[in-house]
């Protein structure tokens, strides 16, 4: 391979990581408490409001529903409006994180739903608030839930960014359809997939030390 | 300490309304050990769970330290649940956090500083016997163990009140035995008040000075733990205190059994002794004097509530007039009853 082929893969697996963790670091930072507002509101949880539950519910299904592909040219408005442009890397990040939020509310919602309900009543029989329970008992008991589905959510969006090169996003996988497929570069092609193989090793494996690490129920 | 006025609650399920506590009036005096017993399905952890209101009662008082907990607001009942501590039949600690950090708990959410954490945990590991384990995860600890870091969580707060949902339920003879004598001192020690909710006569047995019987959502009978045991009025009841004294038909009498009497029955009798009785030579005495002869079916000797306490099943042989005279002899001196007869 030539200089410039290290120096285009280079550049893609920076822009492939920099979408990644922009996006998958804004989506938890809103996904998690989404996923919280979802498990609480609940008939029966700490502060249910069946209304919200399913508004929320809807909404979260709906996004969920529509193909990344199409939300990806569907909200060029909005990626425009909120970064003042719809092409690009950092354009690409806008539909990314909004395709990421519900996922990790859900995968947020499952793993709190796997704290026991006698926790959140032994919380309750002390006197705990509401904000309490959330923060004292329900996030730092589901933390290994919540690490194992970052971790997915990471190595999703490392998929789905190779899909951002349909709106100039760049990236490992747009890198792969330009050169290895639509220029016959076999080399570029393989290294591509390569490097995405080893990307998502590697976050895994440090997921799931991380993981282990808060795991105190073995 | 603990009062329970029309004490209601009604669940609604699917349609139909199930009424799973019915006016029930409760007093647990200050400073005593409270059992309510009952099957399960009876409603017992309805009524626990109503006293500190993790259960809201459909109608009716829980008055608790002479405050009416219903008319509280969210605010104001969050204050008084801190005088309200309670364990849990599966403990309930929270895995991500050692022993220590679970005793915190309830302090950290009253917003107590580092310092105030410190000097109330460290003395309630030494009363739990965790001095070593302080830097334990739940996972790495016996039932036992567990049972008694929710104890010292549920104590962290200073509560004039323990509540106790089958606390025992999940674990083995001898463990049980430690974590009753374990709260037995600390009612003694801190004149904590307890009310304990169990399904096994045992705790009732070891521990109670009062109990209740709750029996598809209603209290039908309530008495202290001793006359409980000699005197009980329900069939229930009679059958907590023979469960509680392991009473079981001898097979071979089994099949004769009669509840009538007939011409050559003989009596079987249950002659529950207390105290004195136990010690006292009453049975020989009788046999000398009448002439009669006993069969001893079944014998224990129970402690309930550091008395000695006997149970004898016996079948009485000898002429009537005999038998009818020592029976009347036994009944001066102890409780006996003619359960059946054997032919």
């Amino acid at each position: 391979m030539s200089a410039d082929s290290w120096l285009l893969l280079g550049k893609a697996l920076w822009e492939t990581i920099y979408m990644t963790a922009v996006s998958g670091g804004l989506s938890f930072l809103f996904g998690i408490p989404l996923g919280v507002l979802l498990y609480i509101t609940k008939p029966g949880r700490i502060k249910e409001n069946p209304a919200l539950n399913s508004v929320l519910g809807a909404i979260v299904n709906a996004t969920r529903s529509v193909p990344f592909i199409i939300l990806l040219v569907a909200i060029i408005p909005l990626t425009r409006l909120l970064v003042g442009t719809s092409i690009g890397t950092t354009a690409a990040i806008v539909p990314l994180t909004l395709a990421a939020i519900p996922f990790v509310a859900r995968i947020a919602e499952g793993a709190i739903n796997e704290v026991p309900s006698g926790l959140v009543e032994a919380a309750q029989s002390m006197g705990a608030t509401p904000l309490q329970i959330v923060s004292r008992v329900l996030l730092p008991e589901a933390r290994p839930g919540l690490i194992n589905g970052m971790t997915i959510t990471l190595v999703t969006l490392v998929s789905y960014s190779a899909m951002a090169g349909a709106i100039g996003g760049g990236g490992l996988g747009d890198l792969g359809i330009r050169y290895g497929y639509q220029r016959f570069d076999g080399v570029i092609m393989l290294a591509t997939v390569v490097i995405l193989i080893v990307l998502v090793q590697l976050i895994q494996s440090a997921g799931d030390r991380l993981q282990n690490y808060y795991d105190r129920t073995r | 300490m603990i009062e329970l006025k029309n004490l209601t609650k009604v669940f609604k399920a699917g349609g139909k309304e199930v009424k799973a506590l019915d006016s029930i009036n409760l007093s647990v005096p200050e400073g005593s050990i409270y059992g309510v017993i009952g099957s399960s399905g009876a409603g017992k952890s309805t009524l626990i769970r109503c006293v500190n209101l993790l259960e809201r009662p459909s109608s009716g008082q829980v008055v608790v330290d002479g405050q009416d907990l219903t008319t509280l607001t969210e605010k104001g009942l969050r204050q008084a649940r801190h005088n309200i501590g309670m364990i849990f039949q599966h403990f309930n600690l929270l895995s991500s956090r050692t022993v220590y950090q679970n005793i915190a708990l309830p302090l950290e959410l009253a917003g107590a500083s580092k310092d105030e954490i410190e000097t109330a945990v460290s003395p309630l590991l030494e009363l739990t016997g965790l001095q070593d384990k302080r830097d334990s995860y739940p996972s790495q600890l016996s039932g036992g163990q567990k049972q008694r870091v929710a104890i010292a969580r549920a104590l962290a707060s200073k509560p004039k009140v323990l509540l106790c949902d089958e606390a025992t339920s999940a674990l083995d003879p001898q463990t049980t035995r430690s974590i009753l004598a374990l709260l037995k001192d600390i009612n003694r020690e801190l004149k904590i008040t307890v009310l304990i909710i169990t399904h096994e006569m045992d705790v009732v047995k070891t521990i109670c000075d009062r109990v209740a019987i709750l029996s598809y959502g209603q209290l039908i009978e309530e008495n202290e733990v001793e006359a409980f045991f000699l005197n009980p009025q329900t069939d229930l009841a009679r059958e907590f205190v023979r469960s509680a004294i392991h009473e079981k038909p001898v097979a071979e009498v089994e099949s004769r059994y009669q509840p009538e009497p007939s011409e050559g029955s003989r009596p079987v009798v249950r002659i529950t002794f207390v105290g004195q009785g136990v010690v006292d030579p009453l049975i020989t005495r009788a046999a000398k004097q009448f002439g009669t002869d006993f069969v001893i079916l079944q014998a224990d000797i129970e402690t309930v509530q550091g008395k000695s306490m006997g149970f004898l099943m016996v079948e009485i042989l000898g002429e009537e007039s005999e038998v009818e005279a020592s029976m009347k002899f036994l009944k001066e001196n102890v409780q006996l009853e003619v359960v059946g007869y054997v032919s």
